[in-house]
Formats: structure tokens, C-alpha cells, sequence
């Protein structure tokens, strides 16, 4: 392989990156409050096809992703109301989250735009664009230099957004009350009622806040890192971000870096088609199960044991 | 406010309050061609017709409740251990591997003997496809609905890869493989012509008999074996099953790979019964299917088996609804399969306190 191709792959990492992060993100949001969250596929797919179809309509990005949130926030807020008020299984929840995402983006897409599902492919305005960072281009010459301002400018705004959220997310539920109090009802909730919090309310801020942050992966998905809506398009990110976070031990920035090791799988993937061993070529469908497999072994955890917030999964019952 | 859980009549339990829920997910879907723009009672007698209306409809309701039979018992297996098996779609699809090695390369056995060994063949490759999540999640703790989703995806590229390469002819374009002859089970049209009946053409095959021994197996070993004693148990409380000995792992690993088994004998109806080669993506979405299956049926075979039929039927219905007003494209189904696991799984409980003021009567 050619070693000048190294900024690009890196760079080409940090683009393929970006949804995992932030659905990793919404993943530990929700978990660390206790709730669940399989339906981030679901979500970001959801709001994936609505960023593509409001862009079209409204020709602004801006609007597709204004749209994409709300769409991403009114399934955050079934599965919050499944989960919360209801009781009930949030992995199911979660599934048929994923599956109704899956069936109105075709079923919808299909009758406003009648391309079998697919939305029409957006022209710049209506997609985030790459933008380069000031003084990028200055570099351009120098060595060095130009190798690393290739990787860090040329991104989308979306792509900058992400990377600012993890310090944030970190430092959010590490040195906020609201955060600690977040956490703390994934521990124990009966402890943060007993203070006189409501659990109710901090679980429906965490799902909310969820529920945004897929908003801005799906809108990354389909009007920054494509130029239209495909069916199926989130391709199991979702389930690859819940990887991600569960490897890291639910904690932000080992999160982002397991994140970015997925984005370098997925670049490398694209890259490497056609390369071979000796005169064996090594199949395409070999790189692109990479990002799957990988998820397998991290799960399998052959580095280490992850222990999940105590209370996730469970519904919480004040009275009794 | 918690409605006390056991206090209802039986059949508000297990008849009224899933007919509510399952009512309730088919207006929400109504709803959905309202906003298409379509008239969801027109669409509805279309879907009817379509599945009920003649000989063929019912044909492929049947056909399609085979699958979803398959696919829901796979499903219902692994939640009766506790565990939530949503790979069946890539343990059927790794599955017609199996049936095809065998179907291909033995076919100088006689058909009595070939079917059978690829029977099991299919058998134990959605067996495996579901043992190795089952080995992770028992001994490393992995996460299986992580896990078996992956596994879907792996199944997907690994089943491109080998079709494309291995089992296509040298020369042909289509993305299959050649005609299996040996172990071709045939239709009931193709049965019927032996004895001199003239039935339409139709998909619908002996497997659908294998479909409902194997419900009656999963009954069996459910609630008549001491295996099946200790997989209810470590569903209904781990904790317990500990206490009284069960070894949790072997439980985990031994019902997923019968859960897989079970997945995987949709490649019999499909491989064998229906197209007789191997193609892409022939399991299509059955395996996802499954899921709501399981949880409509309530996890018990004979519920399963009913949930199937009525799959069976909105896709049978559904396909002569794409035809008829091609604005409502055949997606839908996964759309209905949603909010059925939404109202059926998810929100089950939703409507019981109603039923609850209803239906509750102190005891005396």
C-alpha cells in the first residue's frame, strides 16, 4: 500500500467514526440511567432517512437536521415511555424500535419519492459540507504538516460537533450534579428517591438527551457522509456503537477511542479492496465484515470485564 | 399504582389483552396508509382477498406460515432460557449452507436417505451459527443481541462470498447455485400429479409437517423433559436455578443451538422445498419475523403457530396489496412486525389496568 494514502485513511477514519460516536454517546446517556438502549440503530436510521427527505424539501441541511432530531426524539420518547412508565422489556422495545425505523423509511420514502425507497440525491446546499479549518490550506506544503492537516481540517461541522460532545458528555456526568444524580439512578434508584429526586424525570432527560444525539448521527449518516437516504443505510452502527460503549466500560472518551478503532476498520475496508496475499485477493466481503467481527471480539471482552451500570435494564418500581 | 398481576380472569390474560394490543398495532398501521394516502379499509379487503380469497392465497399462507413457525419457535426456545435470540435471519440463511453441501454432493444417495441427512444438515448449521453467540455469552458474558446481530451481518457477507465463489457455475451470471435434484422435496402440486390430482401451482410442501412436529417438539421439550425443566428455569430466575444446580452455561449454550436449530429449518422449506438452489438473501426477513411471532404467540407453541398463520397472512396479503396499489410498497410488513412487537412486547402491559378496573374482583 502506498504510504502517501496513510492522512487519507485516517481522515477517511475520523468521517466513518463520527455516527458511532455519537450514538455511542446517546448509548451511554441512556444506560448510565439505567435505560437500555438497542433502538440506537433504529434511530439513527430513522432519522437518517428524515434528515435526507427534509434537506430535499426544504433544501437546507439546517432544516434536515432540525427534522432528523425530532424524528429521532419522538422514538426516544416511545421507547422512554415503554420503558419508564410502562415497564416493560426495553430490549424489545429497543427491536421494535429498530424495526419500525426500518419499515416507515422505505414505506414513506417509497411514496413521496417513488425511487424504491432511496430519497433523491442532495445537491451541497443541502448537505454538510467539509469545511477547512483555518490555516490548512497553508500547510498544504510542508511535509509533514500537510499529513496532519489533511487528517484534522476537511471535515464536516458535524464531524467537529462530535468530537466537542465527548469532553462534554465526560465532564457532564462526572462533574454535574445532573450528571452525578444520572448516574446515580443508574446505580440506585431507590437511593435517589428516597433524597427526593424523581427517577421518572432524570430517565426521560437521559432518553431525550439520547434521543438528540442520534438526531445528529443519523442527519451525519445520510447529508454528510452520503448524499441521499438508502435503505438499511445505518448498516448495524447502532449495535457497533452499544459494542463500543460496552468495551470502554461505559465511559466517554475510551468510548470515542473504540470508536475511532471501528472508523479505522471501516476506512481501512474501503481502501484495501482488490489488495491480495501473494495471488490470493483477499475478497471484498472480508473487509467489509471487519467492523462485525471486531464487535464479536470486543464483546467477548479478551481484554478485560465490563461492568454495566447495576440498575440498566431494570424497570423501577416506587411503590412496594 | 402498580395493578396487582395475577388478578385477572385467564382469559382476559391470555385472549382479551393480547387481542387489544395486537387491535391496537393494527390501527396504529392503519394509520400509516392513512398518511400514505391510501384507504386502509380498501387495503385490508385487498389484503383479505389476496391471502384467503382462493386456493393459491391460502397456498402461500400456509407457505409463509412454515417460516415463521420455524423462525418463531427458534425465537420462543431462547426466551424461554432468558436469552433474546435475534439472529434467527442469519442462523436460517448460514443454515442453507448446510442443506446445500449436503443436497449437492450426495445426490447419488437416494432421496430417502439424502432429505433426511440434509434435514439435519440444516439443522446443525443454524445450530452453530447460534452455539458460537450462545458459548460467548455463557462463558465471556458477551451481549447476544449484539452478538447474534453481528452474526447476521457476518452471515450475509460470508453467504456472498461462498455463493458468488464456490457454489455459481463457471460461466453463469446468476448469483446461485446449480439445481439441487438429489434432495428436492417436492410441492403438493408436484406430489399431487404422482397420484393424478391437479392442483395450481403453488410453493407450499411437506416441510409445513416437519414445521408443526417441531412445534409439538418444542412443547414437548419444554414442559415434558427435565431439559426443558431447567431452561424455564434459568428464563424465569437464574438466581434459582443456580441454588438448585443447574449449570447456567450449559443451559445457555445447549438452548441456543437448539433455538438455532430451529432457525435453520427454514432452509428446508426454502432450499430444498421452494427454490431448490442456493440464492441471496433467501431467507428474507423471515428470521425477523420470528420475533414478533414468538411474542404474539406468546412463546408457547400453539400460540406460535397461530401467529405464524396471521404473519402468514399479512405477507401473503401484503404482496397482492403491493400489486394492486404499488404506492403501499411490501415494507409495510416490517412496519406491522414494529408495532407488533411494540404493543405485544413492549407495551403488554399498557391496557391491564384497564382490564384491571374492568375485570378485577376482590376475593371474598
Amino acid at each position: 500500500m502506498d504510504p502517501s494514502l496513510i492522512p487519507e485513511i485516517l481522515a477517511s477514519s475520523i468521517r466513518m467514526a463520527v455516527p458511532l460516536i455519537l450514538a455511542s454517546l446517546a448509548g451511554l446517556w441512556s444506560e448510565r440511567s439505567g435505560i437500555v438502549d438497542i433502538g440506537l440503530e433504529g434511530k439513527m436510521l430513522a432519522a437518517a432517512f428524515a434528515a435526507a427527505s427534509a434537506s430535499f424539501y426544504f433544501q437546507s441541511a439546517w432544516a434536515g437536521l432540525f427534522i432528523a432530531i425530532l424524528v429521532s426524539l419522538a422514538m426516544a420518547l416511545v421507547h422512554g415511555y415503554a420503558s419508564i412508565n410502562q415497564r416493560g422489556n426495553q430490549v424489545v422495545s429497543g427491536v421494535a424500535i429498530n424495526m419500525l425505523a426500518a419499515g416507515l423509511a422505505v414505506v414513506l420514502g417509497n411514496t413521496w419519492f417513488k425511487e424504491g425507497g432511496r430519497t433523491p440525491a442532495l445537491s451541497e446546499a443541502m448537505r454538510f459540507m467539509p469545511i477547512d479549518l483555518p490555516g490548512a490550506t497553508a500547510l498544504a506544503d510542508i511535509p509533514v504538516l500537510a499529513g496532519l492537516a489533511k487528517i484534522v481540517s476537511g471535515h464536516s461541522l458535524l464531524t467537529y460537533l462530535a468530537l466537542a460532545l465527548v469532553p462534554l458528555s465526560a465532564w457532564a456526568l462526572a462533574r454535574t450534579r445532573f450528571g452525578l444524580r444520572l448516574r446515580a439512578v443508574g446505580e440506585n434508584p431507590h437511593a435517589v428517591d428516597t433524597a427526593g429526586i424523581s427517577v421518572a424525570r432524570l430517565r426521560y432527560q437521559a432518553v431525550i438527551i439520547a434521543g438528540v444525539l442520534c438526531g445528529i448521527a443519523g442527519a451525519y449518516i445520510s447529508t454528510s457522509l452520503s448524499a441521499s437516504f438508502v435503505r438499511d443505510m445505518s448498516a448495524g452502527r447502532g449495535f457497533m456503537a452499544l459494542a463500543a460503549l460496552i468495551f470502554a466500560n461505559w465511559r466517554a472518551w475510551p468510548a470515542l477511542y473504540t470508536c475511532l478503532l471501528f472508523g479505522f476498520l471501516q476506512a481501512i475496508g474501503n481502501f484495501m479492496q482488490g489488495a491480495r496475499i501473494g495471488q490470493f485477493e483477499i475478497p471484498v466481503q472480508f473487509f467489509n465484515t471487519l467492523p462485525y467481527l471486531m464487535t464479536v471480539v470486543l464483546l467477548a471482552g479478551f481484554i478485560g470485564k465490563s461492568i454495566p451500570p447495576r440498575a440498566s435494564g431494570i424497570p423501577y418500581t416506587k411503590d412496594r | 399504582m402498580a395493578a396487582p398481576r395475577s388478578e385477572l380472569p385467564a382469559w382476559v390474560d391470555i385472549g382479551l389483552i393480547p387481542l387489544l394490543n395486537l387491535a391496537v398495532a393494527l390501527i396504529v398501521a392503519g394509520l400509516v396508509v392513512v398518511i400514505i394516502g391510501e384507504n386502509p379499509l380498501q387495503a385490508l379487503g385487498i389484503m383479505l382477498n389476496g391471502a384467503l380469497g382462493s386456493f393459491k392465497g391460502w397456498s402461500y399462507l400456509f407457505y409463509y406460515t412454515t417460516n415463521f413457525t420455524f423462525t418463531g419457535l427458534a425465537v420462543a426456545v431462547a426466551f424461554h432460557a432468558g436469552l433474546f435470540n435475534i439472529g434467527g435471519e442469519g442462523q436460517a440463511y448460514f443454515a442453507g449452507l448446510g442443506a446445500a453441501i449436503v443436497g449437492l454432493n450426495l445426490e447419488f444417495l437416494p432421496w430417502p436417505i439424502v432429505i433426511p441427512l440434509a434435514v439435519l444438515a440444516s439443522a446443525g448449521f443454524g445450530a452453530f451459527w447460534a452455539w458460537v453467540p450462545g458459548v460467548l455469552q455463557a462463558k465471556r458474558g458477551s451481549h447476544i443481541v449484539i452478538t447474534t446481530i453481528m452474526f447476521n451481518f457476518i452471515a450475509a457477507s460470508l453467504m456472498v462470498y461462498l455463493i458468488n465463489n464456490v457454489f455459481r457455475p463457471v460461466g453463469r451470471m446468476a448469483v446461485e447455485s446449480r439445481e439441487i435434484t438429489g434432495a428436492y422435496i417436492l410441492n403438493f402440486r408436484e406430489l399431487g400429479r404422482l397420484i393424478g390430482w391437479k392442483l395450481p401451482s403453488t410453493p407450499l410442501n411437506p416441510t409445513i409437517f416437519l414445521a408443526f412436529l417441531a412445534a409439538w417438539g418444542v412443547w414437548y421439550l419444554l414442559w415434558r423433559t427435565k431439559l426443558g425443566y431447567e431452561i424455564r428455569t434459568v428464563g424465569a430466575n437464574p438466581e434459582a436455578a443456580a441454588y438448585a444446580g443447574i449449570d447456567q452455561a450449559r443451559i445457555i449454550t445447549v438452548s441456543m443451538a437448539i433455538s438455532g436449530a430451529l432457525a435453520g429449518l427454514l432452509s428446508v422449506n426454502e432450499v430444498l422445498g421452494v427454490q431448490h438452489r442456493l440464492l441471496l438473501e433467501f431467507a428474507g426477513g423471515a428470521g425477523f419475523v420470528g420475533i414478533a411471532v414468538a411474542l404474539m404467540g406468546r412463546s408457547h407453541p400453539v400460540g406460535i403457530v397461530l401467529a405464524a398463520m396471521l404473519f402468514g397472512l399479512l405477507y401473503q396479503g401484503g404482496t397482492e396489496l403491493s400489486f394492486a396499489r404499488p404506492l403501499i410498497s411490501r415494507d409495510m410488513i416490517v412496519v406491522i412486525q414494529g408495532l407488533v412487537i411494540l404493543f405485544m412486547g413492549a407495551l403488554e402491559y399498557a391496557f391491564r389496568p384497564w382490564m384491571a378496573a374492568l375485570f378485577f374482583k376482590p376475593e371474598d
